[in-house]
This record gives structure tokens, sequence and C-alpha cells, in this order.
């Protein structure tokens, strides 16, 4: 799959799923199992890209570097209750200083 | 249905501040997944494509994870489509309040993400909620385009983007769209769950397979565990 089909494919199928919230019957949902796993896949997907963002070098290997300080940084910045971008800016510059220094890669 | 007293005008400038707030919020990030996505090697019109079509930030910020760590297409696109099932049931929930036909409907679903659903459904009055979702859902739409814009010029301009700490920036957004979500004890475990396995599997399966394996598991295990719990309550 090209580049451009993966995105346009993607473009297609997350309009697709907004329209089927407006197109389908409200009892669709009605059984319990279904919307209580339904409500814990994001919590479940952006745990686990957190874990792979930190973690993951090509290989596919497991490494230890700057990110992880960076992701530190960023907890701390939202137990002190930053805002989304400080977050984000907060990560970055703290990932950056370590490299710059030479304590991880 | 569309005979709900109009809104007080009062009410209608909170509501609008309430939107343009939330838009100009949540559109400045927009820079963030504009710089991430040249990053990972999409070029200026494919990332803006995703702002434009795709248009729910967790999931893009998914797909561009997933295509930086050098996964195939399809993990991308199954990544950002299971990240975006929660738009179907926001939409499930403003059909209601919203009440829309045609062309009009085809234009909400495009607009039904976390934050216009979020400030729509927490009006008290029906016209407020009409309000609240078109006015939020359109300015993060403008803002959220706007600033992707800015952030992949930004981004190409940037060159070696580990220098400065792209990598770190983009588990931080996917943390800190997840913190929101942590409340309670079952979000958390799952949380737990769902990262230990996506690491575990990080050197068995190609890029972008870990997610998705992980989220099911996860999701699988949590679905179980409360099935278990409610059917004890229950005899």
């Amino acid at each position: 799959m090209t580049l451009w089909a993966a995105v346009l494919l993607a473009c297609g199928l997350a309009y697709a799923t907004k329209l089927a919230g407006y197109l389908v019957p409200p009892a669709w949902l009605a059984g319990r199992a279904t919307a209580r796993a339904l409500g814990l896949l994001p919590v479940a997907l952006l745990a686990a890209l957190v874990g792979v963002q930190t973690f993951a070098a090509p290989g596919p290997s497991l490494v230890l570097d700057a990110r992880v300080a960076g992701v530190a940084a960023a907890v701390v910045a939202l137990v002190l209750r930053a805002p989304f971008l400080v977050v984000l800016v907060v990560a970055a510059a703290v990932a950056a200083l370590v490299r710059a220094a030479g304590w991880a890669a | 249905m569309t005979t709900a007293p109009p809104l007080a005008p009062h009410r209608q400038r909170a509501v609008l501040r309430q939107a343009l707030v939330v838009g100009l919020a949540t559109g400045l990030y927009g820079v963030s997944f504009g710089a991430l996505s040249v990053a990972a090697g999409l070029d200026f019109w494919q990332t803006m494509a995703l702002s434009a079509l795709l248009f729910s930030g967790g999931s893009q910020f998914a797909f561009v994870g997933v295509v930086a760590a050098g996964g195939a297409g399809s993990a991308a696109v199954a990544t950002a489509t299971l990240l975006g099932i929660r738009n179907g049931l926001y939409g499930l929930q403003m059909a209601g309040p919203l009440g829309v036909r045609g062309v009009r409907r085809l234009a909400a679903a495009q607009l039904t993400i976390d934050e216009s659903t979020a400030v729509g459904i927490v009006q008290p009055e029906p016209s407020g909620r009409r309000l609240g979702f078109w006015a939020t859902g359109l300015a993060v739409f403008a803002c959220w385009n706007l600033m992707t814009a800015v952030g992949a010029l930004v981004g190409d301009a940037l060159g070696d983007t580990r220098r400065f700490g792209l990598d770190a920036m983009a588990a931080a957004a996917f943390l800190a769209l997840l913190w929101p979500r942590l409340r309670g004890g079952e979000p958390w475990a799952v949380a737990v769950l769902a990262a230990a396995v996506a690491i575990l599997c990080v050197p068995a399966l190609p890029a972008g397979l870990p997610v998705i394996t992980a989220a099911v598991v996860a999701v699988a295990v949590g679905t179980v565990r409360a099935g278990r719990a409610s059917g004890r309550t229950a005899s």
C-alpha cells in the first residue's frame, strides 16, 4: 500500500465511522459488554502507543534513551495540570537537553 | 422537533466563547501534529489531508506514529481506525440532540470529535447543545487545519527532529490524550496492561502490530473481568 493510499483509506474509514453513529439505531449498542469494550478501547490504544513511542527503536528493538526523560517530564507537567501544548513542549525540551548534554542517545 | 426555544443572547455568547476557547486551545497543538507528521515522512499535502479529511487528533497522531516507527500502511490505517471508533459513539449520542438530515448530517458527521461532542453535550438547553456542537466543531476544524499547515512547514525546516526531542513529544502527545481518561481503577489497569503487552511485543512483531495486539488483549481482559464481577453481584 502506498502512503497516499493509506492516508486516504484512513480518512475514508474515519468518516464512515463518524457517519455510522448517525445512521445506526441507538439500540444497536445496547449490549453492555460491547459498550464497555468500546469505551475501554481508546484507553488501551493510547496507553499502548505511549509504551511503544517511548521504548521502541528500529530493528525492531527496545531501548532506553532520552525519550524516557522527556516522558517523565511530561508526567510531572500533567500532574501539575499543565495545558496540552505545554506538556508537549516540556517533553521535547527535556529530551533535547538530555541529548545535547550527552547523557543519553 | 426543531421548535426548541431560541437561545438567550447571554447564553449564546457564553456558548460561543466556550467554543472559541476550545477551538484555539485544541487548534494550537495542530502545530505538533504537523511537525511530527512531516518528521514521520509524510509530505505537506498528506499531512493536510489527514487534518482536513480524517480530522480526529488521536487517530492522526496514531497514524503518523506507526508510519514513523516503520510500520506498514495497513497497520497505520488499522490503529487510526480503531482509535476513531469512539467518534461513532459520539455520533450515536449527538444524533438526537442535533436532529440533522441530508447535507447537514454529512457535515455534522465530519465535525464529530471529542471536543465538539464534549462542549455540545454539557449545554443544558437543546438549542445550546446544537450551537455548542457546531461552533466548537467549526472552530477546532479551522484552527486545527491552520496550525497543522504551520507545523508541517516548521517541521520541514527543522531537519533532524530528534535533536529537538520531537520523538519524545510524540510519546508525550499520546500520554496527554490518555491522561484525562485515567479516572478510576479500571482505566488504569487496562492502560498498564496495554502498555506492558505493547512493549513486550515490540521485539517480536512488525512495527504497528504491538499496539493493536495490546489494545485487543487489554480490552478483552477488562471486559471479561468486568463481566465476571457484575455476574457475581447479580447472583
